[in-house]
């Protein structure tokens, strides 16, 4: 056989150095963002003076205390979360399907988490009272789930046929999708009362205005625990790249990858809508931007889409706490106003694709 | 070692495609499955990649009958080159031949492996461009590329490695055909499998060691491309007359006839 050459040379069109570097700017970017949108609120609380403070065991006052540990932390948090939850889910679900149009609020995903949201809302109290108490406050999070899960698998079982994507299937059963689950959801809010119409709407806006320690440790951990193990699907997603049948030849288990997939996207999806209503956009922008920089290699993409997910979503969340100030503008506005463009900016740049 | 196939019926579908069909490929030869369109070769050639399950009648590798392996288990002895691939995300070809090295446990990089392979195929400087950017023939090259790192060394220590081919040279120019074909005869008489469907019988007679003839889902003929490769059994599987002529070093060409010639 051909000698190998092993020469140290960089071989070209390897991108994994340069998604390895993104990752570190990314995390860095993060950072950054963060201590600014800690320090970023209508109180004029200094960040970094109340937590070297804490850090050196001096007094704070109790009010600074509050706002920062109690109102800002929680959103801060809550708002990583949710945005690497959904470009997360973004990131996967296009690798899935094969497809960079793929995005859980596009397709009926986030629908269906909604629907597994507000039936907990609505008809939570139906429920025995014994299994209420053990759901507490897992019960909204955990019904958004197996919304989004339900309608990811229907998605999925509709547009793949055979081990091959049809996109025109794919957007047109998730449009199908979506409007028959906004049908359910709205027969259900049609029997809600009166405080339950208010935390619905309040909900559905889209919002981390809400943000709480406790709604994020119900919803947080899920996750967490999505984003910790979507890298695992890394290989996989790229074998699938080249169609289910290459995939198996290398010597991925698709059933494997496919089932582990649907359950990330749903998982994330889920209990991101669970905890801050509709955010649309994210995971269709933040994955393409990063493909345009490093690749479509999911080696690092899985990663940097959390780290940018939860940097764009910190940004969008300070600028809808300043552009009305002292109002609040629900996130989900903002991101659909720059994503909606986006989105069709992508279509357009695919076009080729689409009609092929 | 060997690589065979014992009465293979398979269905898509409700239709019957292979009705008990028998192969038997050996390491070290290039084994060619040939026939007219339709005739159940690329079905065959899934079923001895293990993607789909013969109704009944099993396919064994090496001695195992593959029905009870993983894919895991499958990929480090026997890679695959699809008929054509499509690609929805815009990667480089170095990212796409890194996909054959799905399964193997590669210390470095990798990058050492992978320009051995492009420049084997012909691409030794393509691993920068991006694969969708390709003709349809460098593309395919490119895929063949991806199978072989899979397989990299025609022998392991635990037997031969296997490469199915389904129409290497389909899309491809003489040139690039020669290149190609030689390729695969020379992982054959490294000690390697070849298994090709080929669509040209003037290369199948060229390379071939072992050739399977294939007619409506039945295999009609097997044995050296001299036994199968003749006037009568040609010219009832493809329906049309063809003229096999002797070159002085003992080998063949066919001439379609009718051509107006």
């Amino acid at each position: 056989m051909v000698a190998l050459d092993a020469s140290g040379e960089r071989l070209a069109g390897d991108r994994r150095h340069l998604g390895r570097s993104l990752a570190f700017w990314l995390f860095a970017l993060l950072a950054a963002v963060a201590m600014l949108s800690l320090g970023h609120g209508a109180s004029g609380v200094s960040a970094p003076q109340v937590l070297l403070d804490w850090f050196t065991g001096h007094e704070i006052a109790r009010t600074d205390r509050v706002v920062l540990f109690d109102i800002r932390l929680p959103r801060l948090l809550t708002g990583m979360l949710v945005g690497a939850g959904l470009a997360v889910s973004g990131a996967v679900m296009q690798g899935l399907f094969r497809n960079p149009l793929a995005d859980p609020g596009l397709l009926g995903v986030s629908a269906g988490a909604s629907l597994g949201a507000i039936a907990a809302i609505v008809l939570g109290g139906l429920l025995p009272p014994a299994i209420l108490a053990a759901a507490g406050w897992h019960l909204v999070p955990l019904a958004a789930f197996a919304g989004s899960w339900l309608a990811m698998a229907v998605l999925y079982g509709i547009a793949t046929q055979q081990g091959k994507t049809s996109v025109a299937t794919m957007l047109l059963a998730g449009i199908a999708i979506a409007a028959m689950i906004a049908a359910v959801s709205g027969l259900i809010i049609y029997r809600a009362d009166d405080q339950q119409l208010r935390d619905l709407t309040f909900w559905s806006l889209g919002s981390l205005a809400g943000a709480s320690w406790v709604k994020l440790l119900a919803a947080g951990p899920v996750i967490a625990a999505a984003l910790v193990v979507s890298p695992l699907l890394a290989r996989g997603l790229n074998g699938l790249a080249l169609g289910e049948a290459a995939a198996a030849h290398v010597g991925i288990r698709v059933q494997r990858v496919k089932t582990a997939a649907i359950l990330i996207t749903a998982a994330a999806t889920g209990a991101s809508v669970a905890i801050s209503g509709g955010i649309g956009f994210v995971g269709i922008v933040v994955p393409h931007l990063l493909r345009l920089l490093t690749g479509p290699d999911h080696r690092w993409l899985l990663v940097n889409s959390g780290l940018l997910g939860a940097s764009v979503l910190l940004v969008a969340d300070m600028v809808s706490r300043t552009i009305i100030a002292p109002a609040e503008l629900p996130i989900g506005i903002i991101t659909a106003m720059i994503g909606g463009p986006f989105f069709l900016w992508v279509l357009l740049s695919n076009r080729r694709m689409l009609d092929g | 070692m060997r690589l065979q196939a014992r009465d293979i019926r398979l269905y898509l579908g409700r239709a019957e495609i292979l009705h008990g069909v028998d192969l038997t490929a050996h390491a070290g030869r290039l084994t060619a499955i040939i026939g007219p369109n339709g005739s159940g070769k690329t079905t065959l050639l899934r079923a001895l990649t293990g993607e789909i399950a013969p109704a009944s009648g099993n396919v064994v590798m090496n001695g195992r009958d593959i029905a009870g392996m993983r894919p895991g288990e499958l990929a480090p002895i026997r890679a695959v080159l699809p008929q054509q691939s499509v690609l929805s995300f815009p990667f480089t070809v170095a990212e796409i031949v890194r996909i054959g090295l799905t399964s193997s446990h590669v210390q470095d990089d990798g990058h050492a492996l992978i320009r051995a392979a492009l420049s084997r195929v012909g691409l030794p400087d393509h691993a920068g461009r991006l694969y969708q950017e390709l003709s349809g023939g460098e593309q395919q090259r490119v895929q063949l590329a991806r199978a072989l790192v899979q397989i990299w060394h025609p022998v392991g220590s635990d037997g031969p490695r296997w490469l199915l081919l389904d129409e290497p040279v389909s899309s491809l120019d003489i040139a690039q055909q020669l290149t190609v074909m030689r390729l695969a005869a020379e992982y054959a008489r490294q000690g390697g499998g070849v298994v090709a469907i080929m669509h040209d019988l003037n290369l199948t007679a060229m390379f071939a060691d072992h050739v399977l003839l294939m007619q409506e889902g039945r295999a009609v003929a097997e044995g050296s491309p001299v036994d199968v490769l003749t006037d009568h059994r040609l010219s009832g599987a493809y329906g049309c007359c063809l003229q096999i002529n002797h070159t002085p070093s003992d080998g063949v060409w066919l001439l379609p006839q009718g051509a107006g010639l």
